[in-house]
């Protein structure tokens, strides 16, 4: 009993802290820095490049305004400081994918620094919101596509294996989103990127799909003892990259968090390094060594004048954010108190969300059947108008009445049955109609429209009595 | 149309155009590409290299009548002052084959010198328009940073590279200038100001014009022929009614290491592209000097050293700058010395890396500061030509070439 007792004591807990590399393609017509055409799914190779994303001798870079702005209002979207003076870096390292040789991108000054993000309540038990900082969002370019395959020989010879590398990408706006280590629940890590995806959504500025590669989620895991203090950090950090979805990306996160705990409890650092995620065995994978931090000889590109924000610019930017999805959820909350499904759902889509405020708006005192029509039917596909769904709403509801016919036989029976009661409407007591419509209604089983019963009723009295 | 014997002779062209468009033959340093036309950068990383493009100011030029005729050589990636560490050989002057060109732009200034042609191209990023222009006897103008569209030129040091026209006179330099200055909207450097006519400048008027004789560019260890004749241009510019004072600028010697840091950080970033994955050359291609700037640039920008080294030098070069407007706050333009000697002898850079810094000690300040500059020829010293150089402020290319234009008007030949 002591023995387990003392065991129990000694084995230690763990606590996840995570810290996620986002990046986002931004949906912009052209590249970040020349006019190729950003839109590269799908596309022929190298179809779309010109001399600057090619990174030809003598091509020089100049800024798409529109990214800037769209990085800025995602910064904005996430609480962000936006420096007023910021300006674009030269990052060196040498990949067949980066035909200069350096990535432009944002070092000392990104354009957003210093924003948070509060991860909603009633989530895994949680009754307060939680806070992930922010540590900047800034914009720089995304780099060639490589593609490693094998080619046949049309001959008949040996076939080759080859790296092909597609320039379409080259230069694509890319807004990196960097946050603080602290997320403790991979459950928070997956609510947060899919939030990030709507955001994108509702600001316009990127599909954020993960699938599509528009969105990349890279997550740095470790663990750290439960009773440590929050503020030290561990002494190693393992980066998840090239995870396309988010189901491999929580696989990929239960996996390391279990493969780090049992090297902890063994007494073992586990190495920092790059790890895959191996979906046929269902393991991560050792990609890159990380023991030694890359020199990136990061210094101001000289090709492009620093970057001035001022206060109106700013301030025009903010006033283009939409309501968001988080402030759009607690909206409904309190004004419909829908339930939580409901809520998510429909706040997921800009469009849906749109289409229920217009619904609604139609009709607000059935604001609950049309969001339960849309959550549990998806009626909103069948009716592109929201005017259309609220005329088959009424429709529906008429359906659960009983039928002419019944109706009518029922008023004859109970005419029939009081005539005591018939006279006395005859002599001019017309409140008796009440006790009639009452007693249909019970022939009817309740089912009767009352304001029909009500019509044709007066109609047969008034018959009748003219008899 | 070129004369093939004595481009061959002097190491002018390395490549020449066989059949050129219809126009006014010009020049064009080989760091411009050429839609079509083989460009090196006197480097044989690039030898086999043909452009789809062309660079904004060659586009410009064809526009607007000109033709391109040849390609001419230069330092490696413009790495020099002298030609000499062009992977095709040294450009030889043309007053006296034993001595050199001068560079990065001695094809450019050899090609008018020696007659071939009346107007040229070449490109600065401290003294590599303004050197070789002097020690060949012929005009040449280094623009205002961001006055004329470096795209489509090789880059060396962005920040300071400046195409300039090399021109057989003034009236020339005024004349290219006019075409390709102005806003590119594919060079974010390029500024939009409002391009003058320069030709309509050229009045030849210096009457009150406030010049500021740069005592401290008469450098000691300096030929006092070069000095003589130096400070007799000033005196014909002061009896066409300029008014003379004596200056001082900061110890042009600093502007030395501020130039070295910033090029070399820039170069070892800007030749980064040529990996060895495209163009068909390994970097076992690259020459010594372009070796030794990577390497020197590499470990500047290096985590731990960028602040000692990049860091520090841009902010000698923002004292450079403030340096230069306070003396133009009184000054409508500097003169002194384009160069602090006449062209060297071949085999002059052998063992000295740092030779062309040396010899551009009068180029860098103001490059450094972005400013325009032209030198005009003002006599020979010992059979070799000199230059008289005359700064201005940012965008007052049409001053400096006024006061250039009404010395070469009035002078007489030695």
């Amino acid at each position: 009993m002591n023995k387990t007792r003392k065991m129990i004591k000694n084995q230690k807990k763990y606590t996840p802290v995570i810290g996620l590399e986002v990046h986002i393609e931004l949906s912009t017509k052209s590249k970040m820095f020349c006019g190729c055409p950003a839109d590269h799914f799908g596309k022929k190779p190298n179809t779309q490049t010109c001399p600057v994303c090619l990174g030809l001798p003598g091509a020089l870079p100049v800024p798409n305004e529109l990214a800037i702005q769209n990085c800025v209002k995602l910064g904005l979207a996430l609480d962000c400081k936006i420096n007023k003076w910021s300006n674009f870096d030269r990052k060196h390292y040498f990949y067949p994918d980066l035909p200069k040789g350096y990535q432009i991108s944002q070092y000392e000054d990104p354009f957003c620094y210093e924003g948070q993000y509060l991860l909603p309540s009633n989530t895994d038990g949680r009754d307060t919101e939680k806070r992930i900082g922010i540590t900047r969002v800034h914009m720089e370019e995304d780099t060639a596509k490589l593609q490693h395959t094998t080619l046949n020989n049309p001959s008949g010879g040996e076939s080759k294996k080859v790296s092909l590398v597609d320039f379409n990408r080259s230069g694509v706006a890319l807004v990196e989103l960097v946050t603080e280590p602290d997320f403790e629940q991979i459950e928070d890590v997956l609510i947060f990127g899919k939030e990030l995806q709507t955001i994108a959504r509702y600001l316009g500025i990127s599909e954020a799909d993960m699938e599509k590669g528009s969105m990349r989620l890279e997550a740095n895991i470790s663990l750290r003892e439960e009773s440590s203090d929050k503020k030290t950090l561990p002494n190693y950090k393992v980066e998840l990259k090239n995870i396309n979805s988010y189901r491999f990306l929580k696989k990929a996160m239960q996996y390391e968090l279990e493969r780090q705990t049992k090297l902890l409890l063994k007494g073992e650092v586990p190495s920092q390094e790059t790890r895959g995620w191996d979906e046929a065995k269902s393991v991560t994978f050792s990609q890159r060594s990380k023991e030694t931090a890359k020199d990136y000889r990061y210094f101001p590109d000289p090709d492009i004048p620093p970057i001035e924000l001022t206060d109106d610019q700013i301030k025009k930017i903010k006033s283009q954010i939409p309501e968001l999805p988080s402030q759009k959820a607690k909206r409904y909350k309190k004004e419909f108190d829908f339930p939580k499904n409901y809520i998510e759902i429909l706040v997921q889509d800009k469009q849906k969300s749109q289409y229920f405020e217009t619904a609604a708006a139609l009709k607000p005192e059935l604001a609950k059947q049309i969001a339960s029509l849309m959550v549990n039917k998806n009626l909103d596909k069948d009716y592109p108008e929201p005017a259309g769904l609220i005329k088959k709403i009424v429709q529906l509801t008429k359906v659960d009445y009983s039928s002419t016919d019944d109706t009518t036989s029922a008023i004859e029976e109970v005419i029939k049955n009081n005539p005591d009661v018939v006279k006395k409407y005859d002599e001019g007591q017309g409140s008796v109609v009440g006790y009639l419509i009452g007693q249909t209604q019970k022939l009817l089983k309740g089912k009767g429209d009352p304001k029909k019963i009500s019509d044709m009723l007066i109609k047969k009295l008034q018959k009748w009595g003219g008899k | 149309m070129i004369d093939k014997k004595l481009s061959k002779k002097l190491n002018v062209f390395l490549t020449i155009v066989d059949k050129p468009k219809k126009g006014i033959p010009i020049a064009i340093k080989d760091n411009y590409l050429t839609e079509g036309i083989r460009t090196t950068a006197a480097s044989f990383v690039l030898d086999d290299y043909i452009p789809q493009y062309s660079a904004t100011v060659v586009k410009k030029l064809e526009q607007n009548g000109y033709c391109v005729v040849g390609k001419t050589n230069l330092d490696a990636w413009c790495h020099g002052s002298s030609t000499e560490t062009s992977d095709y050989g040294p450009t030889l002057n043309p007053h006296n084959t034993k001595h050199l060109a001068g560079g990065s732009s001695g094809g450019s200034a050899a090609a008018v010198a020696s007659g071939m042609v009346d107007f040229a191209m070449g490109s600065e990023t401290a003294g590599s328009v303004r050197g070789p222009a002097s020690w060949c006897g012929v005009v040449g103008l280094k623009p205002t940073y961001g006055r004329v569209s470096r795209y489509g030129v090789i880059a060396m040091g962005s920040s300071l590279d400046s195409p300039g026209p090399i021109t057989k006179d003034v009236t020339g330099a005024a004349k290219l200038l006019k075409i390709i200055a102005g806003k590119d909207e594919f060079d974010a450097t390029t500024s939009g100001n409002l391009v003058d006519d320069y030709e309509l400048a050229l009045t030849g008027d210096i009457k009150g014009l406030k010049v500021g004789l740069v005592e401290n560019y008469m450098l000691s260890e300096m030929d006092s022929e070069i000095v003589k004749k130096t400070l007799k241009a000033v005196g014909l510019l002061e009896k066409l009614g300029a008014k003379i004072t004596k200056v001082k600028t900061l110890d042009p010697t600093h502007a030395i290491g501020v130039y070295t840091v910033v090029q070399r950080s820039e170069v070892s970033s800007n030749l980064a592209r040529f990996d060895g994955v495209r163009y068909g050359f390994g970097r076992d291609k690259f020459g010594e000097e372009a070796k030794r700037r990577i390497m020197l640039g590499t470990h500047i920008l290096s985590s731990g050293y960028q602040d000692r080294y990049y860091k520090k030098a841009q902010k000698i070069r923002t004292l450079f700058i403030n340096d230069f407007n306070e003396l133009f706050s009184e000054f409508d333009c500097l003169v002194g010395p384009t160069m602090p000697s006449t062209a060297p002898k071949i085999g002059v850079t052998k063992n000295a890396a740092m030779y062309g810094e040396l010899a551009d000690i009068l180029a860098e300040p103001s490059s450094i500061a972005g400013l325009p500059a032209i030198t005009v020829p003002c006599g020979m010293v010992k059979g070799l030509p000199i230059g008289l150089q005359i700064i201005g402020k940012q965008f007052e290319e049409g001053k400096i070439l006024n006061t250039a234009f009404a010395y070469e008007q009035n002078k007489k030949d030695d």
